[in-house]
């Protein structure tokens, strides 16, 4: 066999790799077949029969997502006879999805609505036979509606193949076919950590969010509610896709503005967050690499789903886990003490809401008491990217006009290693950046350590600083992490050096910038113009370092202390516990 | 009867030791499962997936794929009734409607005090005694709704003395 298959689709040669499927090879030459299962970061399933094609002169309809293309094969893609085959397959398939478009969290941004409306149908000959199936909203970060199922299996093989938590699944057989959560118990109680990676790829309504827009409007509403705003690292990259922007466009000048028009007294930023989640995570890593009897690697906790697919899967690696609390966390305890303190505001009426790419932020703001450090929930409420974009739409705001604006410096200002936390490898460089400080009272020559960057799903590498090799890798795709964490279980096990000093996890392939809140359509295309994005806005940036920003200087010079110090202690760290995996 | 979390824990082990480091076996562990207790109990369920390593969404994507298997105690006493095409043209349907009347549950349902279970099969192999039930295994020929009803056993006497 040769290792190009030669062939024609639609009167058109095409040439690809042997093993290509027909819809790889008509995608190649802008042949458009519809499907509503194939995505590209998934196998195929043939699961919708939507993209069926045929042989010239055959009457056999082949599913062009996996049948592989064959040498001289005269395909046609768009018959009269396809069509209508194709056809019947939609309405068949809406004969069982409900008709609420209206008010559905997918109207004008789902998959089968596209369909539906390019096949320009105007009535379903079919019976409606709409499954009378209960909402979940147990977990309160995502939205399980299988009404709305089509059965065409992404979120599945997302949740168990890419994120390895086996929480979906499909139950019964044929047309009772239904996804639930495994063992169908609530999604709460299954094994989930509420990437929302499952929102992210489904192609309909079934799973979206939990929408908390009218708490926030409420609160906004509210004249005794001081309410601040902040805006996580991938969120400014990606909002933008909602309103017509290229991908990867920074609108952070933009979002400030949006936010302060919808009625927030102060804009933060979370970025703020991520240079001092930074300053404790590199001196604790400084810390533990200088102690011989310190427990390495040490494994960062900025991702929620992360930390919950730990407490429930890997509960070994407790020792290991950074106890810096995330970005997020860490802006929300200051808002609530010293930004009180200096604005001269009663904590008790400030209101925080956090903009996250993330689901699972919903479920950190109440995770362990330490969430509570200010004395009051520090978060208030977080809010998706998809949310904040339907809330600024909600508004009437021109987006595309406002003028850019700054933050409220004091918990706004940001230094490029802040920014790219939304990115995979992103911690780690930041981290790498400051610990070489922290070792050498200096900044690296080179601030850019490439290996920490790119989409490959484990990335390792050796930073040396001060005459020191420190070994990292860097795991984003919660199926990943297997591969790190059984090295570094190996080398526990059998007593010798580990083979890493730092890790890097990220649940959401990419990292944030490809996390489950973010605007639909990801690919790693999307996701590395995103990460591109954050990296140019860490070039452009006065200070790439996170100790160089003066207004964390400020901080621990006024109200913090040290690192690690007391305070620190309190309103920056938190500890973590096992978690039972199913729960009834 | 429930099984008790210590008679499930020691079952479990024995099927799992069995079955786990056989490849598509899980199927097999069930049906032993299923065999132990006529049904497969949830709590033996997440036990089988823990310790043959299968995740307890892929045991229920087997066992609600195949009808074979039932997630709830089946009842003391069942009650089948045989629809196979000799029996369904010598009344089975009647018969079905008249035993579902007289238990008070529908087919493949469970009476709430957990006593009966009424079932369809298909074809129990003796046309020639079409219609056919069966009552605890027990065959049934040529039956009748009187004849069913006749042989319905009482419900069980709890400890108590009372029923």
């Amino acid at each position: 066999m040769t290792d190009k298959i030669q062939a024609t689709i639609n009167n058109l040669p095409v040439e690809v790799p042997a093993g290509a499927t027909i819809l790889d090879a008509a995608r190649q030459v802008s042949v458009r077949i519809p499907t509503l299962c194939k995505h590209p970061d998934l196998d195929a399933t043939a699961a919708c029969g939507i993209c069926i094609v045929r042989i010239k002169g055959s009457n056999k309809m082949l599913r062009a997502c996996c049948t592989p293309l064959e040498p001289d094969m005269d395909i046609t893609t768009e018959d009269p006879e396809i069509i209508q085959v194709r056809r019947t397959v939609v309405e068949m398939i809406l004969s069982r999805h409900p008709n609420e478009c209206l008010t559905c969290g997918r109207n004008q941004n789902c998959e089968l609505q596209t369909i539906a409306a390019d096949f320009g149908l105007r009535e379903i000959c079919l019976d409606s036979i709409v499954p009378d199936l209960p909402i979940d909203e147990s977990t309160h970060a995502i939205t399980l509606d299988p009404r709305k199922c089509i059965t065409c299996g992404r979120c599945i093989q997302v949740c168990q193949q890419i994120q390895d938590v086996w929480a979906l699944t499909f139950l019964q057989r044929g047309i009772d076919t239904r996804i639930a959560a495994a063992g169908d118990i609530s999604l709460a109680d299954s094994p989930c950590v509420r990437c929302g990676q499952c929102s992210a790829h489904c192609p309909t309504g079934a799973i979206v969010e939990y929408d908390e827009t009218q708490e926030v409007w409420d609160k906004l509403l509210d004249p005794d509610a001081f309410c601040v705003a902040q805006l996580a690292p991938a969120v400014r990259v990606a909002i933008g896709e909602a309103f017509g922007f290229p991908v990867g466009t920074n609108l952070t000048g933009k979002t400030y503005a949006a936010l302060r028009r919808m009625g927030f007294d102060a804009v933060f930023d979370t970025n703020f967050g991520a240079d001092l989640t930074i300053m404790e995570e590199a001196h604790e890593f400084v810390q533990r690499f200088s102690d011989p009897d310190a427990v390495l690697p040490l494994i960062t906790t900025c991702c929620p789903s992360w930390v919950d697919f730990m407490e429930k899967f890997h509960d070994d690696m407790i020792p290991h886990f950074s106890s810096c609390k995330s970005p997020q966390a860490m802006v929300g305890a200051l808002a609530k003490t010293y930004y009180a303190e200096k604005m001269g505001l009663d904590p008790a009426k400030i209101y925080v809401v956090s903009v996250m790419p993330c689901t699972a932020k919903k479920f950190e703001i109440i995770r362990s008491k330490e969430m509570r450090s200010s004395g009051f929930q520090d978060v208030d409420t977080s809010l998706t990217t998809r949310e904040l974009a339907r809330m600024i739409k909600q508004s009437g705001i021109n987006f595309k006009a406002l003028a850019e604006e700054q933050p409220d410096h004091m918990l706004g200002a940001y230094t490029g290693a802040g920014t790219i936390f939304g990115a995979t490898g992103g911690v780690m460089e930041a981290a790498l950046r400051t610990s070489h400080f922290l070792l050498t009272g200096e900044n690296p020559e080179r601030l850019d350590f490439q290996k920490t960057r790119g989409l490959d799903g484990v990335k390792e590498g050796t930073a040396i600083i001060a005459g020191h090799e420190i070994r990292f890798a860097v795991a984003h795709g919660l199926g990943n992490v297997e591969t790190v964490l059984t090295r570094v279980r190996e080398a526990r096990d059998a007593g010798t050096e580990p083979p890493y000093h730092f890790i890097e996890v990220m649940a959401c392939p990419g990292g944030c910038v490809g996390g489950g809140g973010q605007p639909y359509g990801v690919t790693d295309k999307l996701r590395a113009k995103r990460a591109a994005g954050l990296y140019q806005d860490d070039q452009a940036g006065l200070w790439r370092c996170s100790h160089e920003n003066p207004y964390i200087q400020k901080l621990y010079a006024d109200f913090l202390g040290q690192p690690g110090g007391e305070k620190s202690e309190h309103l920056l760290h938190t500890s973590y516990r096992t978690r039972k995996t199913y729960r009834r | 009867m429930s099984p008790t979390p210590t008679q499930t824990e020691d079952d479990v082990a024995v099927i799992a030791k069995r079955w786990k480091d056989k490849r598509g076996s899980l199927i097999m562990a069930l049906h032993a499962l299923q065999d132990r207790y006529g049904y497969v109990p949830r709590e033996a369920a997440m036990n089988l997936g823990e310790q043959m390593n299968v995740p307890l969404a892929r045991i229920y994507e087997v066992l609600t794929f195949y009808n074979y298997f039932r997630l709830k105690s089946p009842g003391k006493h069942v009650v089948s009734v045989c629809m196979g095409t000799a029996c369904y043209l010598k009344g089975a349907p009647q018969l079905l409607s008249q035993a579902s009347d007289a238990l008070g549950i529908a087919p493949g349902e469970t009476s709430e005090d957990g006593e009966y279970h009424l079932q369809v099969v298909r074809c129990v192999g003796c046309c020639g005694l079409a219609p056919v039930a069966t009552v605890n295994g027990e065959l049934l020929a040529k039956v009748t709704g009187e004849s069913l009803a006749a042989h319905l056993p009482s419900p069980s006497v709890s400890n108590d003395g009372k029923a």
